[in-house]
């Protein structure tokens, strides 16, 4: 079961997630967009979606030093284990209860603002539904770490475990051992990222960043277009000596 | 210098009557599609009125276009790159759905469903948005003819302008007011400041003909655009997520048509055709210091195509010898830069705008008429121009960032035209100093009341087609069959039999066979395609041929 769960499934994610983002960019680069609504309404959206993006932003930045940078780094830059665990509370504290009250906003707003309700997908909700589970079980994860006095150190548990995927040797029962708090969050984490290239979530990956250095007026050549695009096959003109 | 080229239009609003027309085509071809049901290509507006979407122009609001920072650069009003990708999680400056309106249709099923009853059962309005019931309270264009302008007239932004201008009150009443239409499509700017805003790059300018196109498949909807454009001709697709806009009828224009608005348009009050420009000056131009130099700076862009130096940079710059032979045709180049009677829509945004308009005599007309005073002689049209400062405020401030002297010239010049075309047309003797007063001779004055008054198809519409070598792949592919007396024609098997003639290629001829011959046009197909059929003469093969009993 472990290894089903922590030795199998992450590579099953990852295959489904890049697989899914090419699938996706070349099949329906029309469909690859925000679908923003605040057409419809933004008053609570230039409240609530603010709030959601920067904390998620913050927490997703939290997520990678902590997992990606181990223990004895920290610890030999002079960082002592309370104060790690204190800021990383703080940090993670604020950034994840923006990012939830951020997200009760926009379900608010999106369940009783009508124009928005009805241009919901099914999709959607599904996404929702993920998405939210997988912030409030990262959130009860720091909160319980908390409320119950003793602190699970994920850096012992869960990161070495992260890090061994890269290498293809999974840690498994290092993933095992950890709390189940932190079992189901990254169970959830997963489920997100697996059906993440299939829903409107994938608008992350094109965050304009070119932006910042192109100039400011973009021109383009018509033959760029679809008149010169190479005939489809089996549509060459005749004599034409496209390669087949 | 790097000569590019520019397909541009002309409105004459003298002629326009406000029938709607342009809009309603336009949507037909283009925005008749759920989630663009608010979307207007093409609009005409009562002027003084808010405009669509409410009150566009205050730029103090919707922050669109680009301003003069204190170094003397430009920069977007909505904030540069930095500021844009900050906001982009909601943009702080993007119009309501109900800035333009909320779009509906009528429970029209209630008409045919109802039980029978005493009452007459009502077809109630429906919004298209989230279906409930709804009150129609604003529509594209509400205020048309002046609708409702007593209560809502103080809010057209250049009424507010006008008035914070000048210290006496101009009082909004009906007897004084005046009225003209303002048919809109996006501008196609030479400086545009949607494409500057798009952060996916998704926007461009084509480097053919300026016509600026959104990417569908790369806009990511972040609705920067929307913003960025001052005249909010950027529309938000609410069921893709995508921006939309004006096309300029690429797909028409590549084969030498016009665009649908100019095409339907009855007052035939539309001029396309290219200009050749500088695009290494267009940015100096835009950031002209002071705000009244910008309509001069924007016409020191654009370049003689009859200048031997220009002709032979537009061809080192690989510009096609028919497109400068089309560009030296150009009657929006004659309007604009010869004649100097067409003015840009609100130059103050910096945008560059290459859909210019030749502003209306006839407020001043109707009023000198209604007075008394013979509307169209030629000194008391003049004096009447001076006098009636409140229409040419007004003008001013919609073409020329508030500079009355250019709105005035140009009024003059219009002025002039028809009182010196007055006397030749009733053989009266001909008055060489009404042209003269305007800087113009007699031949000039002449030729443009031509261009003005009675140009045909072809001289109000000079497009040069999309390059030969890549003609054939715009075409749809024909059939080789269809030669004449081939199997395609016709069929073996009796009328609408074979393979038809692709639509749009029957279309081209039919039409060009329509607009340029002064009989009725001859169809001399077999069958009638019903959509080319001009209501004129009987073609044959309309009806079946009558029974000789």
């Amino acid at each position: 079961m472990n290894v089903l769960l922590w030795g199998v499934l992450p590579y099953v994610m990852v295959a489904v997630l890049v697989t899914g983002t090419i699938w996706r960019y070349r099949y329906d680069k029309f469909g690859w967009t925000t679908r923003s609504s605040e057409l419809h309404e933004s008053r609570l959206l230039r409240i609530g979606s603010p709030m959601f993006h920067f904390g998620l932003l913050v927490v997703v930045i939290g997520h990678v030093v902590g997992l990606v940078v181990p223990k004895s780094w920290t610890t030999a830059a002079g960082l002592s284990e309370t104060a790690y665990h204190v800021q990383a509370l703080v940090l993670g504290g604020i950034a994840g209860l923006s990012t939830s009250a951020g997200i009760a906003i926009l379900i608010y707003r999106r369940r009783t603002t009508g124009p928005v309700f009805s241009a919901t997908t099914r999709n959607d909700k599904l996404m929702y539904v993920v998405l939210v589970l997988a912030i409030v079980a990262g959130l009860s994860t720091t909160l319980l770490g908390v409320a119950g006095g003793e602190e699970h150190d994920y850096r012992v548990w869960v990161s070495p475990w992260f890090r061994s995927l890269f290498v293809f040797q999974p840690d498994i029962d290092a993933m095992a051992g950890s709390s189940p708090a932190f079992r189901i969050h990254t169970l959830i984490g997963m489920a997100l990222f697996t059906i993440w290239p299939f829903t409107r979530l994938v608008h992350a990956f094109s965050a304009p960043v070119g932006y910042l250095f192109r100039p400011y007026i973009v021109y383009r050549s018509r033959t760029a277009g679809p008149a010169a695009r190479p005939a489809r096959r089996g549509w060459e003109r005749v004599g034409s000596n496209e390669p087949r | 210098m790097k000569v590019m080229a520019q397909l541009g239009m002309v409105m004459n609003l003298d002629k326009c009557i406000g029938c709607h027309t342009c809009s309603v085509t336009c949507k037909q071809a283009w925005t008749n599609r759920a989630g663009v049901e608010y979307v207007w290509f093409n609009n005409v507006e009562t002027r003084p009125g808010q405009g669509y979407p409410r009150r566009y122009q205050d730029q103090d609001r919707w922050r669109g276009g680009w301003v003069r920072n204190r170094r003397g650069r430009l920069t977007l009003r909505a904030g540069g790159r930095v500021h844009k990708l900050l906001s982009i999680f909601a943009n702080p400056v993007l119009p309501n759905i109900r800035d333009y309106y909320e779009p509906w249709t009528y429970d029209y099923e209630t008409l045919v469903d109802a039980p029978l009853g005493d009452d007459f059962p009502v077809a109630e309005p429906r919004s298209l948005l989230s279906g409930r019931p709804m009150s129609v309270e604003w529509s594209a264009n509400w205020d048309d003819d002046l609708g409702g302008i007593p209560e809502q007239g103080e809010l057209d932004p250049i009424v507010e302008r006008i008035r914070r201008a000048s210290e006496d009150k101009v009082r909004f009443e009906y007897e004084q007011a005046f009225m003209f239409y303002l048919p809109r499509i996006c501008e196609h700017c030479l400086n545009p400041a949607c494409v500057a805003s798009c952060p996916s790059g998704a926007m461009y300018k084509r480097v053919e003909d300026g016509i600026v196109l959104v990417d569908q498949d790369r806009c990511r909807g972040w609705r920067m655009c929307v913003t960025g454009c001052p005249y909010k001709k950027i529309y938000f697709n609410h069921r893709t997520g995508k921006a939309e806009k004006c096309t300029f009828c690429y797909p028409r224009v590549e084969v030498g048509l016009p665009t649908v608005c100019s095409e339907t348009c009855v007052g035939r009050l539309r001029y396309i055709g290219l200009f050749l420009y500088d695009a290494d000056r267009v940015t100096e131009a835009a950031s002209v210091e002071d705000e009244h130099d910008l309509y001069e700076a924007q016409l020191g862009v654009l370049l003689d195509p009859h200048d031997p130096a220009v002709v032979a940079a537009a061809h080192r710059d690989g510009i096609d010898p028919e497109w400068v032979e089309a560009a030296q045709r150009s009657p929006v180049h004659k309007l604009v830069v010869q004649y100097r009677v067409a003015l840009p829509l609100h130059p103050e945004f910096r945008t560059m705008p290459m859909v210019w308009y030749v502003p209306p005599l006839s407020p001043v007309v109707d009023r000198l008429t209604e007075t008394g005073h013979d509307g169209e002689s030629a000194g008391n049209l003049f004096g009447a121009i001076d006098a009636l400062r409140i229409p040419v405020d007004y003008l001013a401030e919609l073409f020329t960032a508030g500079d009355p002297e250019p709105v005035t010239r140009v009024l003059r010049t219009l002025a002039a035209m028809r009182a010196f075309m007055r006397d030749v047309t009733l053989g009266r003797e001909i008055d060489e100093s009404i042209p003269a007063s305007v800087g113009m001779g007699a031949e000039e004055i002449m030729e443009m009341y031509r261009l003005l008054a009675i140009a045909k198809y072809d001289e109000r519409y000079v497009i040069p087609t999309a390059h030969v070598v890549e003609a054939h792949q715009l075409e749809e592919i024909g059939c080789s069959l269809d030669v004449d007396g081939g199997p395609g024609m016709g069929g073996p098997f009796g009328e609408a039999s074979g393979r038809p003639a692709p639509v749009s290629v029957e279309t081209f001829h039919a039409l060009r066979d329509r607009q340029t011959s002064d009989t009725v046009a001859d169809t001399s197909a077999d069958r009638v395609n019903l959509l080319n059929w001009d209501g004129k003469g009987r073609p044959a093969g309309l009806f079946p041929p009558r029974d000789s009993r």
